[in-house]
């Protein structure tokens, strides 16, 4: 079992991890051994998808349903993939031509989805507090898959699934995360469960795109703001860039792209003058802007890997929530 | 033994699951072809160690190298759904294809069979082995599917409310088997 020993904290343990939650809202309130667990769990679960046969009978009888109120590909698929993988029966609800379009309200949404017998609800919505709200009007566990500028929880643990591939130990790893704070829910996600798991985290964007006080928005530990990319990549183990979102930026808040990739955009003059970084991306990318072209496709650039591991964490996620209780 | 275990007898001391062990790796030679390719699965967690223990016993005395493949079944079993305690994960990794292969597969204490089924079923997502053989420290009776072990250390009649347990130097502070009695059993 040397593979289960030598990892250190962010591996399995002899002792079970019951989670103290029912559902995932967000990681703020996760603790270092809950989240080990669900990467751990993870772990095993990516093994999965490299077998012959990519798929486990392990949630068979389980229904999903995936409630997309806002655009989205990667994130639908990969929750879609998950659950098809542990064999759970999904349906998906995607706002366009749906009744949300006739002034059907969340809650009563909700409430017909709760009289359809749903095991799990895995929801992204616009507004920030949606899947906290659900929670309140339905039994079933709610799986938050992005919620206005709040939290993409599943995507700050596959980033973090990511980072102990190549960091078993998290704790003291520098990560910098660059971009759009304000408009980032993948920011606070991660600024959330990479301080849990002990990491010193750095904000670095343009001021407009970083709120001011961001810093106290995590009780403890260790997190820094710079409006200077060099300061956020020297002695940085993992650079996270963030993607402009274009759509969500209402007014002029930097120059122009050009200007943003100058200022913030990781070139290939970075990597070679940081030898050692990982460049990570919650994707799609704009190229030349967030990243230079040859960034996106540099070997220490692990932007697949994410969502390899993405599909890994949602089925630790949905299975670990719907098996069993953590009361009993 | 486990907190809250009243213990009822003990049922194998070191030197009889040593004894026990070597019996049953002997028998593994036998049934097995030569030259047909087999390998050991040991269940987590105890099943690990006991396959590790005839791997070893096996190639001491006949120096033929079993590769030994590890089995988690959580994800196979089929009362995921219905117990109140939250489900952990263990490592599953078989080093070699088991598509056409002889399994021995390596379990302590065959119960209801719910376990061994599992495995069959996470066996055969693995490939299409040629055979698999199933061998358990003790036989405890009390079958809930029809399952039966090939190769068996001792058969031990028990009750409902009883538990076997064997323990292993590896994990446990000693070697041995034990009959005990658990209130939540």
């Amino acid at each position: 079992m040397s593979s289960e020993s030598t990892q250190g904290t962010t591996t399995l343990q002899d002792a079970p991890v019951i989670l103290g939650h029912r559902h995932l809202l967000g990681l703020r309130g996760w603790s270092r051994p809950e989240i080990a667990h669900v990467l751990a769990t993870a772990r095993e679960f990516r093994d999965v998808l490299s077998r012959p046969i990519r798929r486990v009978p392990t949630l068979r009888g389980v229904t999903v349903v995936n409630l997309f109120f806002e655009a989205s590909t990667r994130t639908r698929i990969s929750f879609e993939l998950a659950e098809k993988r542990l064999s759970a029966d999904t349906v998906n609800f995607t706002a366009s031509g749906s009744s949300v379009s006739k002034g059907e309200t969340l809650k009563d949404t909700a409430r017909n989805i709760e009289a359809m017998k749903i095991d799990v609800v895995v929801i992204r919505h616009a507004s920030p507090g949606a899947p906290h709200f659900l929670t309140r009007c339905v039994d079933a566990v709610v799986i938050n898959a992005g919620d206005g500028a709040h939290e993409h929880p599943t995507q700050g643990l596959l980033d973090l699934l990511t980072i102990t591939d190549h960091f078993p130990e998290v704790r003291g790893r520098r990560i910098s995360i660059i971009g759009d704070i304000t408009h980032s829910r993948v920011a606070r996600s991660n600024l959330y469960g990479l301080t849990a798991m002990g990491a010193e985290v750095t904000l670095c964007g343009p001021p407009t795109l970083i709120p001011p006080g961001i810093e106290g928005l995590v009780e403890s530990g260790s997190v820094r703001v710079t409006h200077r990319l060099d300061e956020a990549l020297d002695g940085c183990d993992v650079a996270m860039a963030l993607r402009i979102q274009l759509e969500r930026l209402g007014r002029q808040l930097f120059p122009s792209l050009r200007e943003y990739h100058e200022r913030f955009g990781i070139r290939m003059e970075h990597l070679e003058r940081y030898k050692d970084l990982l460049v990570m991306h919650p994707g799609p990318v704009n190229r030349g802007v967030e990243l230079a072209g040859d960034v996106v496709d540099h070997e220490r650039a692990v932007i697949l890997d994410q969502v390899t591991n993405g599909v890994a964490v949602r089925m630790a996620v949905l299975f670990l929530l719907s098996g069993g209780t953590a009361e009993a | 033994m486990e907190p809250e275990d009243i213990v009822k007898a003990q049922l194998m001391d070191a030197r009889d699951l040593d004894r026990t062990l070597d019996r049953m790796a002997r028998q593994i030679v036998e049934v097995s072809e030569p030259g047909e390719p087999v390998g050991l699965v040991g269940m987590q967690t105890r099943g690990v160690h006991i396959a590790r223990r005839l791997h070893d016993k096996i190639r001491a005395a006949d120096g033929i190298d079993i590769p030994v493949g590890v089995l988690d079944v959580t994800m196979y079993r089929d009362d995921f759904r219905n117990r109140l305690k939250q489900p952990t994960v263990r490592t599953t990794h078989v080093p070699y294809d088991v598509s056409g292969r002889r399994l021995f597969l390596v379990d302590d204490v065959l119960y209801t069979g719910r376990t061994a089924r599992a495995a069959l079923d996470a066996l055969m997502d693995m490939g299409r082995p040629s055979g698999v053989y199933l061998l358990v420290i003790v036989d405890r009776g009390l079958r809930e599917l029809p399952i039966r072990a090939d190769i068996v250390g001792r058969e031990v009649p028990t009750l409902p409310g009883e538990e076997v347990r064997v323990r292993v130097s590896e994990i446990d502070d000693r070697d041995g088997v034990w009959l005990v009695e658990h209130p939540r059993a």
